[in-house]
């Protein structure tokens, strides 16, 4: 075997340079500069599909019965939210009963038939379209990390704050990397020693991060992950003491959703939250009349939601908070075997805040599998999209965080943008 | 043991979960193509590593109460594997376990939803050593073995996939994701391969006449009543003539729909490219895309007859894999740094039961993928979460073995340099160091005037441990 001496293999370091840090202050300055006690813009992501006719149910239309015989929600049972413009009657599913109380407040749009043309049957490609925010690329930068992009620099490493272990697509951003913190009470950094030993370490650990590896930008990137849990530490763990004002359900949603609630309330400085919640793959078991595995999904969703919406406006924080969901695709209209239902087109879209204007925008599809029908696509088996949903994120980056989304679209989808702000 | 076999630790690294102590100094003198040998020919190490679990010497276990029970306890599943992983004479043999598992990617919890717990972990572990039993076996073999596996019918819900309403989670995923990947087929192909399954199904076998007797197991059923015998039509050539249909068959018969299907995913160029894609990014880097000649090289050798253990010894021979330059440039699975970190840093009193949080943190649960697409590789597993989880990780580990680091450092202790160059070229095997690095880890043991008393060993030899394995040059594989 090829013999190297190890002295050969400790690099040279000629070209090697420090940048500079900082020790991580308790809400910066930047932090308020960019954001403490301004608008929140938080994204919920229902990962895998949410079959969007059982969320939103086109109550009065036979084929929606006719179907799906096992897992149409009964009619009797929907939470009645009125017609949309196209005079389709609509109900909630029965268990987003928070969901029906934000509706019945004004601060619920429901935005039908999202999606985009040829839309992806693929979990992963679909997501990172959605993240993307281009059919055509499913690499690179995310729509949100665009949006961070856009602030001035140095953009804060709290801008963006991901609730999740994995950075999702739409959070990839050139100038910062989003912190994933699932839960801030593990976020803390530990050492085999103690007290002033400790502190040693932490400070050698930041100093060694702090070296840009010379033609190693593999390093530079981990290296910069360190740096972003060793800054964010300390105003992350401020998060732990807060004290809501009510009662999170106990779970991992609802408990993402709280550690947000209480870094709004504590004004660390993120702009852009991610919560995920899954199981909407819902190939099988989905449950029927109501009930079953989907309706638990349904609870889950509704029940954090509320909960963090109530929280909020109890903080009167509920005006700069904007919610946001989607999920990549809606799915087949026709049951499947299973009672469940295969991987589909367009879904749906909620917007929830204080400054949202309520109500529902755009049409229900008519079920009818004839091939003519206009509003489904793949020969009557899905629904087909009305509203691109880069409108929609058009109008949350125009009339929420006040950015230009053509820039960060890189398209102009301004026309026919649902005014749900 | 000092490090200055850098091409055989690189192989070592990469085709098994770092080198021992005792690596080091068996294959010292030993050849390079002998020792890849040794890895992939494994079956002539003995398999004897479960026997092992409990041994004083080795990592440890922890029971809560009742027997170790990896085959009916989900927990105990996991600790079995991480021991595998630390202390097998067949470590490519756990590696390739490990790759399948990512690319057959299935979750305990869905399994577990409809089966409960100890049948889950049951299929579980059936479908585990069904990877080792394949691990560089035949590919088609394996697809075929998979698509019948009780724990695959349960996750992409085969056991659903009726004639009247065909089901097409596991028609799609076995085309996008376990052979050639999407942009070779059309929707109307995976309507055509969910009615090619079904009946592809499982059955409940007692034991004793009970349901509830701890020895019931499931095992794959063919459902000929629920078979679409009528023919399928593709938009890809099934049979080497050139036929894209799959005739219409005797219900009884229907089982060859499947076989005729698999063999030509498994057959197929586009097959071959994508797996050779794939351990290009295990083997040899995920910095940045297979060389074209690479998987072209590893294609036609896989395109003989679907074997896997040439196509793998093919790999770790190549110039590619063997090219300095692509030492240390695959990111680390978290599974892998938590292995690497119990061989090198010392396991004496340690548990793999105290990796299995910080794992779900760094975002690897064993037997649960994020989903059917595996995990997030290459930059996908950092971020300021699971990198805290990992230098929080060293920091225990660390902390445990403390006083065996302080002992290993006996006779390198005089100076502070003595005590780094110790970590950093015989007990750690981290990517170099630069000069700046390296002076900040000295300036760390020289806070105070180095005296060289135990008190003060005792917490430099710890925090260097914590240091090195926390730092991004010990990412990387």
């Amino acid at each position: 075997m090829a013999q190297i001496s190890r002295r050969e293999f400790l690099r040279d370091g000629v070209a090697a340079f420090t940048v500079s840090f900082t020790a991580p202050a308790f809400l910066s300055d930047i932090a308020l500069a960019q954001g403490a006690r301004s608008r929140n813009l938080v994204v919920v992501y229902l990962s895998g599909g949410n079959d969007a006719l059982n969320t939103v149910v086109p109550y009065q239309d036979l084929f929606y019965f006719s179907r799906r015989p096992a897992i149409a929600v009964p009619a009797g049972q929907v939470l009645q939210i009125g017609s949309d413009s196209s005079r389709k009657a609509l109900g909630l599913h029965p268990r987003l009963t928070g969901l029906h109380t934000m509706f019945n407040e004004g601060r619920l749009a429901v935005v039908q038939r999202t999606g985009y043309p040829n839309s992806s049957r693929s979990h992963f490609q679909g997501t990172d379209i959605w993240g993307t925010a281009n059919p055509d690329t499913t690499s690179g930068l995310g729509w949100l990390g665009r949006y961070l992009d856009t602030l001035p620099g140095p953009v804060d490493t709290l801008s963006g704050w991901n609730a999740t272990r994995e950075t999702p697509r739409a959070l990839v951003a050139r100038t910062v990397a989003v912190p994933a913190i699932p839960d801030a009470r593990t976020y803390s950094l530990a050492s085999p020693n103690g007290g002033v030993e400790a502190q040693n370490e932490r400070l050698a650990a930041t100093r060694i991060a702090s070296h840009v590896p010379v033609d190693r930008p593999h390093l530079s990137f981990v290296n910069g992950s360190i740096r972003g849990a060793l800054d964010t530490l300390d105003r992350v763990g401020s998060v732990n003491s807060y004290v809501p004002t009510v009662t999170y359900p106990n779970n991992g949603f609802a408990q993402a959703l709280r550690t947000v609630a209480a870094s709004i309330v504590r004004g660390i400085g993120t702009r852009v939250f991610w919560v995920q919640t899954g199981g909407f793959d819902t190939h099988a078991g989905q449950g029927n009349a109501g009930g079953g595995a989907y309706a638990t999904l349904m609870a889950t969703f509704s029940n954090g939601l509320l909960a963090f919406y109530t929280d909020l406006r109890n903080q009167g924080l509920l005006n700069d908070t904007l919610i946001l969901q989607f999920s990549e695709f809606g799915r087949r209209i026709t049951e499947n075997g299973s009672q469940g239902t295969d991987h589909g087109a367009a879904g749906v879209m909620m917007a929830i805040g204080g400054a949202v204007r309520g109500g529902i925008y755009g049409t229900a599809a008519s079920l009818d599998p004839n091939p003519a029908n206009a509003t489904l696509e793949n020969g009557g088996a899905d629904v087909r999209h009305e509203t691109d949903f880069r409108a929609v994120y058009a109008r949350v980056l125009d009339g929420w965080l006040g950015a230009d989304s053509v820039a960060i679209l890189g398209g102009n989808f301004r026309q026919g943008v649902p005014a749900i702000i | 043991m000092a490090r200055e076999n850098w091409q055989g630790e690189h192989l070592l690294r990469r085709a098994a979960f770092g080198p021992s102590a005792t690596d080091l100094n068996r294959f010292d003198e030993t050849p390079l193509s002998s020792v890849v040998d040794f890895l992939v020919e494994y079956q002539r190490q003995p398999d004897d590593v479960d026997s092992r679990i409990g041994r004083s010497d080795h990592v440890s276990v922890t029971t809560r109460g009742g027997q170790f029970s990896p085959n009916t306890n989900i927990e105990d599943a996991r600790q079995r594997w991480l021991f595998r992983m630390v202390h097998s004479e067949r470590p490519l043999q756990e590696k390739m376990a490990l790759f399948w598992h990512n690319h057959f990617a299935t979750a305990y919890s869905k399994v577990a939803g409809f089966a409960g717990g100890l049948q889950a972990t049951k299929m579980m572990a059936g479908q585990i050593e069904l990877f080792r039993q394949h691990a560089l076996g035949n590919f088609r073999t394996l697809l075929m073995e998979v698509a019948r596996d009780p724990a695959m019918v349960v996750w992409l819900d085969g056991r659903t996939n009726f004639r009247a309403r065909p089901q097409e989670n596991f028609a799609r995923e076995i085309m996008e994701l376990f052979t050639w990947g999407v942009g070779h087929y059309t929707e109307q192909d995976v309507y055509a391969a969910a009615r090619v399954f079904t009946g592809w199904n499982l059955q409940r076998v007692p034991a004793n006449g009970n349901n509830n007797d701890p020895a019931t197991s499931y095992e794959f059923f063919y459902n000929a009543n629920q078979h679409d015998t009528s023919a399928k039509t593709f938009t890809f050539p099934i049979y080497s003539d050139g036929g894209r249909t799959i005739p219409a068959r005797s219900a009884a018969d229907g089982m060859q729909d499947g076989i005729d299907f698999i063999t030509a995913l498994a057959r197929h160029p586009e097959t071959a490219r994508r797996l050779a894609r794939k351990l290009w990014n295990f083997f040899v880097t995920d910095l940045r895309p297979a060389d074209p000649e690479f998987v072209e090289g590893v294609a036609s050798e896989y395109l003989r007859n679907t074997e896997m253990k040439p196509v793998v010894r093919y790999i770790l021979r190549s110039h590619w894999f063997n090219d300095p330059d692509v030492w240390f440039t695959r990111y680390c699975w978290p599974v892998e740094f938590v292995v690497r970190a119990i061989r090198e840093v010392g396991w004496a009193g340690f548990s793999v039961d105290a990796a299995r949080t910080p794992l779900t943190n760094m975002g690897q649960t064993l037997f649960e993928p994020p989903d059917v697409a595996g995990w997030e590789l290459g930059p996908g597993w950092f971020s300021t979460g699971t990198m805290l989880a990992r230098m929080n990780f060293a920091a225990t580990l660390a902390a445990n073995q403390r006083f065996n680091l302080a002992r290993a450092t006996a006779g390198s202790r005089v100076t502070p340099e003595q005590l780094l160059d110790f970590f950093l070229f015989e007990r750690l095997t981290p990517a170099p160091f630069e000069l700046g690095p390296y002076r900040e880890l000295l300036s760390y043991v020289n806070t105070a005037p180095w005296t060289g008393s135990d008190a003060q060993v005792n917490a430099k030899a710890a925090g260097l441990a914590r240091l090195v394995v926390g730092s991004s040059e010990y990412q990387f594989v």
